[in-house]
């Protein structure tokens, strides 16, 4: 079979996965088997994809931690709010616009933030990210716009199960095709040896905070998907916590690998559910996965690994095609 | 014109002067060598040419364009690329992608155009695909595509910096001690390496190196540095027969 086939192939593949399973889930609605109560589990899934895929971008394929990403998420959850009380389109349009100017505003932080933190070398991204996220929350707190503590009510409910599943699937397709193109390798190598990639003529500081701020706009759609979602926002629900939850899909799915992030984000939803009699306990159990993936997996579940459904159909052993190492060959 | 003119280059660290008064010529296609006890200064002359630090003095020339000040993937870009001499490869990715990194600023199509995957992309990564595999054929290494770089035995990573290298597609190639840690085989072999891949690639080449055998066997000309300062050019053969190199390297 000639590349080009195969491209072909692994591309119906891939869509024909994506609608079944729309369709599954859609139908499973319909009939009340997935009830309000489950779908509020789902659409937490595609945002937690929407945040863990992103962060993955920033920390698992650039090599930079960031400790903030519920910073950038709260921008767009209340920016994207506040766009759409002071406008009167029709609902999915509404929403589209809406969260495109929370990702937007997300981004602009993200390079506001990046500029400076991203020329240092060590890990002063993570302490300035980190910084970055709190000063978010106090900000939030005393503002008027955002409803200071009391919480910002009364946001129309824009967000459907199609729309985030839609938008999860474009964010993740559009992270997964820029980290297959030439950018992407250029994103890769300063993971990988930052001197040496600007020694073959990688401009990495624009590509660090390319890939930093993008990281950003995506992570404030999430937010904005959230704030249509669950109609009411508390600058409480945008806390370190968040930041180091979205940090703990990524490690535990592997840094580096995108189906890893979804796999976690998948697990680590539905977990806390059925752990609800243990919430208080739930911090100290993603500690304890956290600390044994270390001792026996630490490159996460996945590695830099992606899983692929068309090696898994064609019955070999190994379902997995290492990314991005193996370019050309394995797409 | 020279290809590469450096004029009374130098650079200070906090009171050390590392290089000083430094003036060479680089002919087009010319291989040279530059030689030197520990610690002379001459890592520090590479890091000067690429860039990676900025000169207190003097003035670089490549290609009658003053390049001081240019961030290193700039001077890359305008034609001199170099290995390390503690190798620095991208450890955890493939051979093949680690040379087509460095065709990073020939291609041209936009982020768009490799998120929506439009013909462009197609077309260009294709061609890189092609080109990184004829350029490792070229090294007897296109069977190893696909081993992950780090898994290379140690000369063939050597060996795989220097592809890479040559894939930033340079006028001028700097060379940081290519042959250390090699057995005297695998030297033999790199020396006729390097000499290919100038007629091949029509390119000029300046080699650090402490094995002087490889040195006055394959480079025209020679420059030995001390202490940061030059205090020796010539022609192999003037070079062995010079008081002063011989006395820097046997220390009288
Ligand atoms: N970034 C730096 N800061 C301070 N001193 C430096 C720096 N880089 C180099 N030096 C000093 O400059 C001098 C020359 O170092 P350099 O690495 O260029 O030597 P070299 O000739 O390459 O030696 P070797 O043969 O051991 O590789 C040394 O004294 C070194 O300590
Ligand atoms: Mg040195």
């Amino acid at each position: 079979m000639s590349r080009m086939d195969k491209k072909l192939k692994s591309y119906s593949i891939n869509i024909g996965a994506i609608l079944v399973i729309y369709i599954l889930l859609t139908l499973l609605m319909k009939f009340g088997i997935i009830n309000s109560y489950y779908e509020v589990i789902v659409i937490s899934i595609g945002i937690n994809i929407i945040m863990a895929t992103s962060l993955n971008l920033a920390t698992g394929y650039l090599g930079q931690l960031a400790l903030g990403h519920a910073g950038f998420m709260a921008v767009g959850a209340y920016v994207s709010a506040i766009c759409t009380s002071h406008m009167n389109l029709p609902d999915t349009l509404q929403l589209i616009v809406s969260i495109l100017v929370g990702g937007i505003v997300a981004g602009l932080f993200g390079i506001l933030v990046g500029i400076p933190a991203l020329r240092l070398k060590g890990d002063y991204l993570a302490i300035i990210t980190l910084a970055f996220g709190e000063i978010i929350r106090v900000i939030i707190l005393n503002l008027n716009i955002t409803g200071g503590a009391r919480g910002l009510k009364g946001i129309p409910l824009l967000t459907s199960f199609n729309s985030v599943y839609w938008i999860t699937i474009i964010i993740v397709a559009i992270i997964y095709t820029l980290i297959h193109s030439r950018h992407g390798r250029a994103i890769i190598s300063i993971r990988e040896d930052e001197i040496a990639a600007e020694s073959v003529g990688i401009p990495t500081t624009y590509y660090k905070n390319f890939a930093f701020s993008l990281a950003a706009f995506f992570a404030g759609i999430g937010g904005g998907l959230y704030a249509h979602y669950y109609t009411v926002l508390d600058p409480g629900s945008f806390d370190f916590m968040r930041s180091i939850e979205i940090l703990i899909i990524v490690v535990l799915g592997g840094m580096g690998s995108l189906t890893g992030s979804i796999v976690a984000a998948i697990v680590l939803t539905i977990l806390p559910q059925l752990l609800m009699d243990f919430a208080d306990w739930r911090m100290l159990i993603y500690s304890i996965i956290l600390v044994i993936m270390m001792l026996f997996r630490p490159e996460g579940l996945f590695g830099k690994k992606e899983f692929s459904l068309i090696t898994l159909l064609k019955g070999k052993q190994h379902a997995f095609n290492p990314t991005p190492n193996s370019h050309g060959r394995s797409e | 014109m020279p290809l590469l003119e450096t004029r009374d280059l130098g650079i200070t660290f906090g009171g050390l002067r590392a290089v000083g008064d430094f003036n060479i010529k680089i002919e087009e296609q010319e291989l040279m060598g530059l030689i030197g006890p520990n610690g002379a200064g001459k890592t520090t002359v590479f890091n000067l040419l690429t860039g990676v630090y900025l000169p207190t003095e003097g003035v670089i020339n490549l290609d009658g364009e003053n390049i001081v000040g240019k961030k290193p993937y700039e001077i890359v870009q305008k034609g001199i690329s170099r290995t390390f001499q503690n190798i620095r490869l991208f450890k955890d990715l493939s051979v093949i992608d680690n040379v087509k990194m460095a065709f990073h600023h020939k291609m041209k199509y936009s982020t768009i155009a490799g998120i929506l995957r439009l013909p462009s992309y197609w077309k260009e990564e294709k061609e890189i695909h092609e080109k990184s595999l004829e350029l490792l054929k070229l090294f007897n290494m296109d069977h190893l595509a696909y081993t992950t770089a780090k898994n290379l035995p140690y000369g063939q990573q050597r060996k795989l910096e220097i592809a890479r290298a040559l894939a930033a597609n340079p006028k001028l190639l700097l060379l940081d001690e290519p042959a250390a840690g090699m057995n005297p085989n695998e030297t033999k072999e790199l020396m006729e390496t390097i000499h290919f891949i100038r007629d091949k690639f029509k390119i000029a080449i300046l080699l650090i190196e402490h094995d002087m055998g490889l040195v006055m066997g394959i480079c025209e000309k020679i420059v030995v540095i001390d202490y940061g300062m030059i205090i020796a050019t010539g022609t192999p053969e003037e070079i062995k027969k010079n008081k002063k190199v011989i006395g820097a390297y046997l220390g009288e």
